[in-house]
């Protein structure tokens, strides 16, 4: 088992609505658990606000779940210390949403794939970032150019091969294909699943469109306001949807 | 792209003040302490462009030599203020909670105190030197570029690319270092060029004030001050160094609000 979720929940306080009241909370992830294996893919399918992005940057560990805790490749995430979990952070990335903000536009490409590998001390830095290249089917001479050269596409390869070039056991990929165009999101799926093969990633797979990710996933989640609805095997949910939410998100996606 | 007019005349003045301050380094028309008390108040012809002063001194070599002193000035105090500023901003958004508010709320205060007691203040404890007009004008840009840097840093903190620093487990210098610093530099610069305008005038309210170069050294402030009792007799001594002063303080400020307009078109206001 490369990740074990268990009973998270994550809170935020609200700005105070009146002098003497307390603050609103949030209640952002409520008792969430999932576990993945080794070279699975897991959707986790929800609106906006259903807490499914909060929960990505909980694995990622970019912040601490009020309860509960993960398990990352068997280590506590926090309960590591910060040299710790930095030396253990090339083993899970993420890819983003947003193609045109994932990368610095004042760095070159190379620099921006090579930077995990400075961070770990890495020998032969060229040569992994031209592999990383090659792996999501960019040149080598893309290295030397920067952002605003590249379609939003081509952008999102680049963001794979930073994420791929630690070469990690799990992938966080948060509405990694939302803002492409149809024809694109086809072509970075697919990079995705034949990736996963070569590298046995594990993939963590977030999005609101229910399509993009039964196409692509193992396990399934479905998630509204913080709550998992239902959880389970993906051709198990999607054959007999035991909440009315995940068949409402089914005709929506129109199977 | 068209250019904003804010931006050609500024550059233009800049390069005028700046040109002519290089020059003084090299050659003057005459030498700007060489005194000539038989020919003082000297009337403008070939040899002494805008005249002489009271004590028979050339006007364009001490204006130009002045132009020297001021940048110099204005450029030591906005690059150590605006330096120590950028790292406090960086590091009160790098940090943020209690650090920031600590760091936000110390530059409130430095924002209240008013550089001119500063000068005086330091004046009284080490005596009036161009050196610490230089700290005063210096100590009161602090606050400036530390709020500028923080809110700048802070939108560069959300951003994704951010995000993936953190996943490739570099901490929050590193990242101030490699990713916010080189993302806020268009706003700093911006407010460093605005900054040099409010620091070329504040360094010759001090030497007006005598708090500035002490003589024979020549400052646009100092000009003004010495012309102020030949106000009747040679309204001259007064008029061409406040121009200058006016020149110079223009062009910075148009300079500075033209590169805003250009890097930043959100804030381009309306006309």
């Amino acid at each position: 088992m490369i990740l074990e979720v268990r009973n998270v929940t994550r809170r935020y306080r609200l700005p105070r609505q009146a002098l003497l009241s307390a603050p609103p909370v949030l209640v952002a992830v409520d008792n969430a658990s999932l576990t993945l294996e080794r070279g699975e893919t897991l959707g986790i399918v929800g609106e906006s606000g259903s807490g499914k992005s909060t929960l990505a940057r909980m694995v990622m560990a970019f912040e601490r779940p009020d309860e509960g805790n993960i398990r990352f490749d068997g280590h506590d995430l926090n309960a590591l210390s910060t040299g710790d979990l930095r030396r253990l952070r090339p083993k899970f990335q993420m890819i983003f949403q947003d193609p045109y903000g994932s990368l610095d536009p004042r760095r070159t490409v190379g620099w921006s794939i090579a930077e995990p590998l400075r961070v770990m001390a890495s020998t032969d830095i060229t040569r992994r970032v031209d592999e990383a290249l090659a792996q999501v089917g960019l040149r080598q001479q893309d290295a030397a150019k920067y952002p605003h050269e590249f379609s939003g596409g081509q952008r999102q390869r680049i963001a794979i091969a930073r994420a791929i070039v630690t070469r990690p056991a799990l992938l966080v990929a948060d509405e990694a294909v939302s803002a492409l165009d149809v024809s694109v999101q086809a072509q970075i799926l697919n990079l995705l699943m034949d990736l996963q093969d070569e590298l046995g990633l594990a993939m963590l797979f977030i999005s609101h469109d229910l399509a993009v990710v039964a196409s692509i996933c193992d396990q399934l989640m479905v998630m509204q306001h913080g709550r998992t609805l239902e959880s389970g095997p993906a051709q198990q949910v999607l054959a007999a949807p035991s909440h009315p939410y995940t068949k409402s998100l089914l005709t929506a996606a129109g199977a | 792209m068209k250019l904003p007019v804010n931006l050609l005349i500024g550059a233009v003045l800049v390069a005028l003040v700046l040109g002519a301050a290089a020059l003084s380094l090299l050659w003057t028309p005459h030498d700007f302490t060489q005194l000539n008390v038989r020919n003082k108040f000297a009337a403008p012809d070939a040899t002494y462009w805008l005249g002489t002063d009271q004590l028979g001194r050339d006007l364009v070599s001490q204006l130009t030599a002045g132009a020297r002193n001021s940048m110099a000035v204005a450029l030591a105090a906005v690059l150590l203020g605006g330096s120590i500023g950028t790292a406090l901003g960086l590091l009160a958004a790098a940090i943020g909670g209690w650090v920031e508010d600590l760091v936000m709320r110390i530059a409130d205060i430095g924002f209240a105190f008013p550089a001119l007691l500063f000068a005086i203040m330091l004046a009284a404890v080490f005596g009036p030197s161009l050196t610490n007009a230089v700290l005063a004008i210096a100590f009161i840009n602090i606050p400036v570029f530390a709020r500028v840097a923080r809110a700048a840093a802070n939108q560069v903190w959300t951003r994704e690319y951010v995000a993936a620093a953190r996943a490739a487990g570099l901490n929050r210098f590193a990242i101030s270092k490699d990713h916010i610093l080189p993302n806020i530099a268009a706003p700093v610069i911006v407010q460093a060029t605005i900054e040099f305008a409010v620091a070329i005038l504040a360094e010759a309210a001090l030497s007006y004030l005598g708090l500035g170069a002490q003589p024979p050294s020549p400052t646009w402030g100092r000009m003004l001050s010495e012309a102020q009792t030949l106000m009747y007799q040679a309204p001259q001594l007064a008029v061409y160094p406040g121009l200058c002063i006016v020149a110079a303080v223009m062009g910075f400020g148009l300079l500075g609000d033209g590169l805003r307009d250009v890097t930043d078109p959100r804030l381009v206001r309306e006309r």
